[in-house]
């Protein structure tokens, strides 16, 4: 027998629903905590939706922050910041900052006259810094971006909840949907927690997190459909178990693959794109838990009518059309 | 049975190989580009020089040549977003039409009496006739002036809506018109974008109407969205005026049908001007830098024969009257008339550079912009940030695929290796598919693909963990096998489906580099089927049929 490594042995019969007061609780509870986090403490929004313009800097001299807002002190651009950027990536005399400056008056992004004034004030400050990259989005585009945002969120959230429906019943759409929501909400959380910038590419990273925990929960509920046939009087609480167990070692594998690119993504990828792969990372951690522990909970909570013995609806649905246009 | 069809068999073969062929040019991605570029630069000035003849060598013509397009946080350049100010054109359409109104109601002057225009806002016309009793008749003639609009929507409807109150006759544009307008205004803009843009020898720019009255513009290579702005930012709305006097202040009276405008220079104070162009820049035929006769630079130019006349008869009649040469509302200069200048051409001297001269001739070359313009959105990458990305992206490509080979043959064994070589297969196929439909490629389309590489073994996991339960059961690997791709069958769709929606949802609100990433997650969703169904099942297949195996290692 040849060497194998095995994360889920081949048989188990853990019972996922022992300690569900307080698996079902947590999740309740990093919910709860996310809401109230975001209220009180907001995200820390990127200039996509809140207007403004992001100046990326690089120097071989190493970053004198003080020096560089002293600089842009007169230019009167109202809030500005100024952080350093560290990567693993970057070579020993590369300092990298990234200065914030707030929206301006009126729709307009940064004008060119402001530009060239803060470039010849950072270059006063700093002889060897050079700007990498600039960003400026008005207020009116950054308006309509975080509608842009909420809507694509909305539209895919819906669009799976009526294919679940149409594959499944009712009531495993409601589990799905409602995993999905927790899974987003505790994904915005930690950003509120840690203040990390959230911008567009965010949105999309949700987004992706919803394909992934839509992607594991219907895999354990394919299961749970062939099993409900399978054992037609065994209670469903019972059931959903053995699913779960069945699936488990494929749950395990496919989230392994899945962080082991990302985490080498997130180390390596450079700091352009780490709010984006943190995100995923975390959704993906988060969809994989949420898949176990909450999506069936609230199908078992709703309860399955099984009498109806409804193998996949979406074939009747579809044979039902078919024979429709033959006659 | 474990039986593929022959014909399944030589099209799985014939698609990976395709994948991988029209992948391969990216491997070598600075050579084919050059390729490419010679062989456009040939197309167009059908010359060469010898480093384009060279590079045009370094790739043989008859390998596929497609490449992924990088977008422009990959390879730096400019982004701009543009709102036009589409209203603007309807106050100078409506200005326009003062003339031709004033003629008519003139022919009935004995019965409406005196005719003259009076303040109004921007999108209104209002003439004031002397008898207000004859305010129908006034409607009526200016009705004439009319004429139906042409469009899909706005069937029956008049392009004027003309309306009398009192003794005031109000003109304004309709409905149907308007929108009309503001479609010619955004093509016309859309137009002189672009030509502005290639006249700048940028390669590859994007530009395309988004929504209404935005323009999305994007330059590959160009070193600042400020330098694109100081190129597409200029109306060079370049008219020709009568002066009529001179004024003090931007806000003294100029009286109806004058306009006031400054000069170029603060100590030349504002002049009063008629508010009719004599001509205007859309009747040049030409226009270059030049330099007048005190060796200055200047802008030379040529009228169209309509211009030219135009100019002709003015001059003609106002031998020894100052004209003024306005550019984007501000007088450059304002010499006087010497002589009929017949011919049609003559020289805008101003107190130019010789950078300014070249770039008003250009821009004066390109045409007017029919309306201004606000930048609502701009991004600007250095090509060091871009290029920093690449590299970082194909690490963490590398090391991801790596390290899911390692765990995949740690956990299946052979099974798993098949799982790998498929998985290579599938980024060459994505690779492959972007390249020739012309997809681009952004950073966060990197991580869409470092993400399909950790997904793209989910189906195959589904697989073997269905074929390692269905060897409990059955007797006989065959049937285990080929349980285990059938009713992973359902799940496999199930999930694929869901994912994606969320990607052709993104796909179709998001914008720029998440609109990449989109592309690379659906065209990874549709390729990562393929090659875990067909591809490992080929191999398990051809395995199969080979050693045909007692029991299955899994």
């Amino acid at each position: 027998m040849a060497f194998r490594l095995k994360l889920v042995p081949d048989e188990t019969r853990f019972d996922f629903f022992r300690h569900q007061v307080l698996t079902f609780g947590f999740s309740v509870f990093l919910v709860v905590a996310s809401v109230v986090l975001v209220l009180v403490q907001g995200l820390n929004f990127g200039i996509d939706f809140k207007g403004g313009t992001t100046i990326r800097t690089e120097s071989t001299a190493a970053l004198d922050v003080g020096a560089y807002r002293d600089a842009l002190a007169p230019l009167n651009l109202g809030d500005v910041s100024i952080t350093e950027v560290f990567d693993p990536t970057f070579a020993a005399d590369q300092h990298v900052a990234m200065i914030r400056i707030q929206a301006q008056e009126g729709d307009e992004a940064i004008t060119p006259e402001q530009m060239t004034a803060i470039e010849g004030a950072l270059v006063g400050a700093d002889a060897a810094v050079k700007i990498v990259s600039t960003e400026s989005v008005g207020p009116k585009v950054s308006g309509e971006l975080i509608w842009t945002a909420i809507w694509s969120v909305l539209a895919a959230t819906v669009a799976i909840l009526f294919y679940i429906w149409l594959r499944f019943e009712w009531q495993f759409s409601v589990g799905a949907v409602a995993a999905l929501i927790h899974d987003i909400v505790v994904t915005v959380g930690i950003f509120s927690l840690f203040q990390i910038k959230f911008d567009l590419t965010i949105i999309a990273a949700l987004l992706t997190i919803l394909g992934y925990s839509i992607n594991d929960t219907v895999v354990v509920f394919d299961r749970l459909r062939e099993n409900l046939v399978k054992y037609k009087t065994m209670p469903l609480r019972e059931v959903m178990n053995i699913s779960v167990n069945e699936t488990l070692s494929r749950t395990v594998m496919t989230s392994g693959t899945t962080l082991l690119a990302l985490i080498a993504l997130l180390v390596l990828g450079g700091d352009v794109i780490r709010g984006f792969v943190f995100a995923m990372t975390w959704g993906v951690v988060v969809g994989t838990y949420s898949s176990v522990f909450v999506a069936k909970n609230i199908v078992l909570f709703l309860g399955v009518d099984r009498n109806k013995e409804k193998k996949d609806p979406a074939a009747e649905f579809f044979t039902e059309k078919v024979s429709d246009a033959d006659n | 049975m474990l039986q593929i069809p022959l014909w399944k068999r030589v099209l799985i073969i014939a698609l990976c190989l395709l994948g991988v062929a029209t992948a391969a040019p990216n491997l070598f991605y600075p050579r084919v580009e050059a390729h490419n570029d010679a062989i456009v630069a040939f197309e167009n000035s059908g010359a060469m020089t010898t480093e384009q003849a060279a590079a045009r060598d370094g790739w043989p013509d008859w390998l596929p040549s497609g490449l992924v397009n990088l977008g422009l946080d990959l390879r730096g350049g400019a982004h701009l977003l543009a709102e036009v100010h589409v209203g603007e054109v309807y106050s100078a359409r409506l200005k326009s039409l003062w003339p031709e109104a004033r003629r008519l109601l003139a022919t009935e002057r004995a019965t409406i009496g005196a005719v003259r225009r009076i303040d109004s806002p921007e999108d209104e016309l209002r003439i004031q006739i002397g008898e207000p009793s004859q305010i129908a008749k006034a409607v009526e003639i200016a009705r004439t002036l009319a004429s139906p609009v042409v469009t899909l929507t706005g069937v029956g409807q008049n392009d004027l809506e003309i309306t009398g109150e009192g003794d005031v006759v109000t003109i304004r544009l309709s409905e149907a018109e308007r929108a009309a307008t503001d479609d010619r205004t955004m093509q016309q803009s859309l137009e002189i974008v672009r030509r502005r843009v290639d006249a700048a020898g940028t390669r590859e720019p994007t530009i395309m109407r988004q929504g209404a009255d935005r323009i999305l513009i994007q330059v590959p290579g160009i070193g600042s969205a400020a330098e694109l702005k100081a190129l597409i930012g200029t109306t060079a709305k370049l008219t020709f005026h009568q002066v009529v006097g001179r004024a003090g202040d931007a806000n003294s009276p100029a009286g109806v049908g004058k306009i006031i405008l400054p000069g170029q220079d603060e100590k030349d104070g504002y002049y009063i001007l008629d508010e009719l162009s004599v001509v205007s820049g859309d009747e040049l035929t030409d226009a270059r830098p030049d330099t007048d006769q005190n060796g200055y630079p200047a802008v030379s130019f040529r009228f169209n024969p309509t211009g030219a006349r135009a100019f002709g008869d003015f001059t003609a009649n106002h031998i020894g009257e100052p004209f003024a040469i306005v550019l984007d509302n501000e007088v450059i200069s304002a010499p006087t008339i010497q002589s009929h200048i017949a011919g049609g051409s003559g020289i805008i001297t101003g107190r130019f550079t010789v950078q300014e001269a070249t770039d008003l001739a250009l821009l004066l070359r390109a045409g007017a912009l029919p309306a201004g313009m606000t930048f609502l959105e701009e991004r600007t990458i250095g090509p060091e940030l871009g290029q920093d990305s690449i590299e970082a992206g194909k690490i963490a490509a590398i090391v991801g695929l790596g390290a899911v080979i390692v765990f995949m043959v740690l956990s299946y064994g052979l099974f798993g290796a098949f799982a790998a070589f498929a998985l290579m297969v599938n980024i060459a196929l994505v690779f492959g598919t972007m390249s020739m439909i012309g997809a681009t490629l952004t950073l966060p389309g990197i991580a869409g693909i470092v993400l399909t590489i950790g997904m793209a073994v989910d189906a195959n996991v589904l697989v073997f963990e269905r074929i390692r339960e269905e060897m409990k059961k059955v007797r006989g690997p065959a049937r285990a096998i080929e349980l285990g791709y059938e009713k992973a069958m359902s799940a496999i769709v199930d999930a694929n489906v869901t994912t994606f929606i969320t990607a052709l949802i993104l796909f179709v609100l998001g914008a720029g580099p998440v609109r990449g990433f989109a592309v690379t997650l659906i065209i990874g969703i549709i390729t990562s089927v393929f090659t875990a169904i067909y591809v490992t099942r080929l191999l398990v297949t051809f395995w199969f049929d080979r050693t045909r195996p007692k029991t299955l290692e899994l």
